[in-house]
């Protein structure tokens, strides 16, 4: 591997892998947290937010992650100890697979995966089994019920999640998220390439769903039933306190930023930018900078709808994905296709 | 009550029934399951406090549902015997702790009626108009939590942020935000500060405001509409055989207002022009609706009195030590939560023989078994969130 024309021996670029993946896991993570979580919110719902720890309150998280290290890490007396203990890992080692196959430069990549969408998709839903494993080994009833209703939820949002990337896979023609980047920057509307084509503009369909699914599939409101603390009391993490705790907290919103760069890769152009050309080294120093602008504006979108919108009731949001979003992707497949024989 | 009222509330009824009916067969039908018993509270923050709900489920669905009171129980019957009349209010203050000025009023208004004295015009007007902003207070409040039932975290910082400025004008005239302990037998405590009914009309106009702002976000949500549209459906006659009053009787469409049916003396919502609302369907949203209403109403209300409040003294004579002389007396008001009453009985002392405080919530609460049996478990927090009730008036 080179980067920026540097030689790299094997381990080199291993731990320059790992750090890479933990950067790009747990940085849009902390940004998401502070930016939208405490200042969005707080300016949306008219007050100030976090202002004490550092300046306008910009160390909070770090008081927050230290607070969450002191504390106890409480087992249930009646609680499956090995599962209970491993939940939250499985569901943070589905974020860390997810972003291994989200390139951020012509170079800057951790696997260049041809099946990287389908392994995308596919450890994307890794992360029910540790939510059932935490429903169901916290000995709760609430758990339990936030468990199973997750589980519900992450598989019914999983077919229109896959649906609606199938018309930017027919499109770009192919699995691979580094070519379909390539795709949509060498690509061309109607014979003019003067902005490339990004998929966005023709799948906006698909973008709409995959939006839709994405917040079913991170359990953001409205569809945050699984976590609904106002009557299951958090759900499947009820029971579940300090570091362990952390890593559900950390995992729901590193989740939504690498979710939300599957989306910019796919929609909206991944790390290129329109008036560069996408064989530039140039990009491997910007790339992962505009693909954290575009993760950015994915995830306003996220938590726009996070502060405003109540939740759905598990069997009003199983109807939207059956009768709505399912029948609306395969529209939507089946318009691509009719297109792209046609062109 | 027209025809048309009627027919929209046994539509619903019906189709409840159906429902129900079907719903019985399937589980008959189906493969018997063990039933899961979950115990709702009495730490759970959807009961605001500690009411426990053992709720019997059948997968989501609500088998039977058992509320358990008195998990905050304070004794403030009893403990009224051994307070002399004046000090009756602080404790009745912490009833219904939202509104808190609302539950002095009928305690006082039996007194008065026992001694046969009345307050001076001014001060009816001022114990009105406070009584007016007690029930905003409390329902805005109560509005805001509303969202947080069905899980949108905004409405509920607007309410905080709106009921502020009453609670503001309150503490101007009393003294305390949530406490005022301000009415007194005969009259009120003190009158009103210089500037005030100017900032209480500025404050009526924010409420306002609140109403619209309230509306466009929460109200008119089509998810909010589906979580609460067709939900927890209360037929006028089951409401009424349960002793539901207030906002939730009349949100299934019984025009029945204390207020305006059987004002007692001492309040003067007679001298005003106002209209009581009500919503034909009974389910959860008609009562949230008519909540918005009747706070849209009440600010009205409050600048009506504020334009014709007459002058003179805010006490009339009444001799320094109380004592009650020998009778019983029931008054009734229209609180924020439903109609609370006292019944006072008095053998001539500085302290009453006996009280007894009917209190709203309590019997609304006592719906909660028919009304939550069929529905799925998160339709039971926002049934329980649309009844609005306060633990401390549920338990007094």
């Amino acid at each position: 591997m080179t980067v920026l024309s540097i030689e790299l021996a094997y381990w080199q670029q291993t731990t320059l892998r790992v750090l890479g993946g933990a950067v790009a896991v747990l940085l849009p993570a902390g940004t998401l947290v502070y930016i939208y979580l405490f200042k969005l919110m707080s300016f949306v719902q008219s007050r100030l937010g976090p202002m004490e720890a550092g300046p306008a309150g910009s160390l909070q998280l770090v008081a927050e992650v230290g607070k969450a290290f002191q504390k106890e890490d409480i087992f249930p007396r009646k609680a499956d100890r090995i599962v209970f203990a491993a939940a939250p890992f499985v569901v943070l080692m589905s974020t860390f697979l997810l972003v291994l196959v989200v390139p951020f430069g012509p170079d800057a990549w951790f696997v260049d995966l041809d099946t990287g969408v389908f392994f995308a998709l596919a450890v994307s839903s890794v992360s029910v089994i540790g939510i059932l494993m935490a429903g169901w080994a916290s000995a709760n009833k609430y758990s339990l019920l936030g468990g199973l209703r997750a589980a519900g939820q992450l598989i019914a949002y999983e077919l229109p999640l896959v649906l609606a990337v199938m018309g930017v896979v027919i499109q770009a023609g192919t699995l691979n998220m580094q070519d379909i980047v390539l795709a949509q920057a060498e690509g061309e509307i109607f014979g003019w390439g003067g902005i490339g084509n990004p998929f966005i503009l023709t799948q906006f369909l698909g973008f709409a769903i995959f939006l839709v699914a994405m917040q079913a599939e991170l359990t953001q409101p409205p569809f945050d039933m699984p976590v609904a603390e106002s009557e299951l009391v958090s759900g499947y993490m009820t029971e579940y306190s300090g570091i362990r705790f952390l890593l559900f907290f950390i995992g729901e919103f590193a989740t939504a930023g690498v979710f939300s760069m599957v989306a910019a890769t796919l929609f909206l152009g991944g790390w290129w930018v329109p008036g560069i050309d996408p064989d530039s080294n140039l990009f491997n120093v910007i790339g992962p900078i505009v693909m954290f602008a575009k993760v950015m504006l994915v995830t306003l979108l996220i938590f726009w709808f996070r502060f405003t919108y109540p939740r759905f009731r598990e069997d009003q949001l199983q109807r939207l994905a059956w009768k709505v979003l399912i029948p609306l992707s395969l529209l939507n497949i089946v318009i691509t296709g009719v297109l792209k024989v046609a062109f | 009550m027209t025809a048309s009222d009627t027919t929209a509330v046994s539509d619903a009824e019906k189709l409840r029934y159906i429902s129900q009916q079907a719903a019985d067969a399937r589980v008959n039908v189906e493969i018997e399951t063990e039933g899961m018993t979950l115990n709702i509270g009495p730490q759970h923050p959807a009961t605001h406090g500690t009411l426990r709900i053992i709720t019997k489920l059948d997968g989501e669905q609500v088998v039977a549902a058992e509320p358990v009171l008195g998990y905050m129980h304070r004794g403030y019957e009893k403990l009224a015997e051994v307070r002399t009349y004046p000090q009756v209010t602080t404790l009745v203050n912490r009833i219904d702790w939202v509104g808190s000025f609302a539950n002095e009023t009928p305690f006082i208004l039996a007194a008065e009626k026992l001694m046969e004295v009345e307050a001076p015009p001014r001060a009816q007007y001022i114990r009105t108009v406070l009584h007016e902003m007690s029930r905003i207070a409390n329902v805005i409040l109560g509005i805001g939590d509303m969202g947080v039932q069905v899980g949108a975290v905004t409405p509920i910082f607007f309410a905080f942020r709106d009921r502020e400025y009453v609670l503001n004008q309150i503490e101007a005239v009393t003294g305390g935000r949530f406490h005022p302990n301000f009415d007194r037998i005969g009259g009120l405590k003190d009158d009103l500060p210089a500037g005030w009914i100017q900032n209480t009309k500025n404050a009526m106009v924010k409420v306002r405001e609140f109403c619209d702002q309230i509306e466009e976000l929460m109200y008119g949500n089509e998810i909010f509409q589906a979580r609460t549209r067709g939900i927890g459906i209360i037929p006028k006659d089951i409401g009424l055989a349960h002793g539901v009053s207030g906002v939730n009787i009349r949100g299934s469409g019984v025009d029945w207002d204390v207020r305006r049916d059987g004002l007692p003396s001492g309040l003067v919502y007679d001298q005003v022009d106002w209209k009581v609302w009500t919503h034909p369907d009974g389910d959860s949203y008609s009562r949230m609706w008519v909540r918005l209403q009747e706070v849209r109403e009440g600010s009205k209300i409050v600048d009506q009195l504020l334009d014709n409040i007459p002058s003179g003294p805010i006490m009339a004579k009444v001799p320094r030590i109380i004592k009650v002389p020998p009778g019983e007396a029931y008054v009734e008001t229209e609180n924020p939560l439903g109609v609370m009453g006292y019944y006072v009985i008095s053998k001539g002392d500085l302290h009453p023989y006996r009280v007894r405080i009917r209190s709203a919530s309590f019997n609304n609460i006592s719906i909660a078994p028919w009304l939550l049996k069929g529905v799925f478990v998160p339709d039971i927090i926002t049934i329980l969130g649309s009844l609005y009730f306060i633990l401390g008036d549920i338990d007094r």
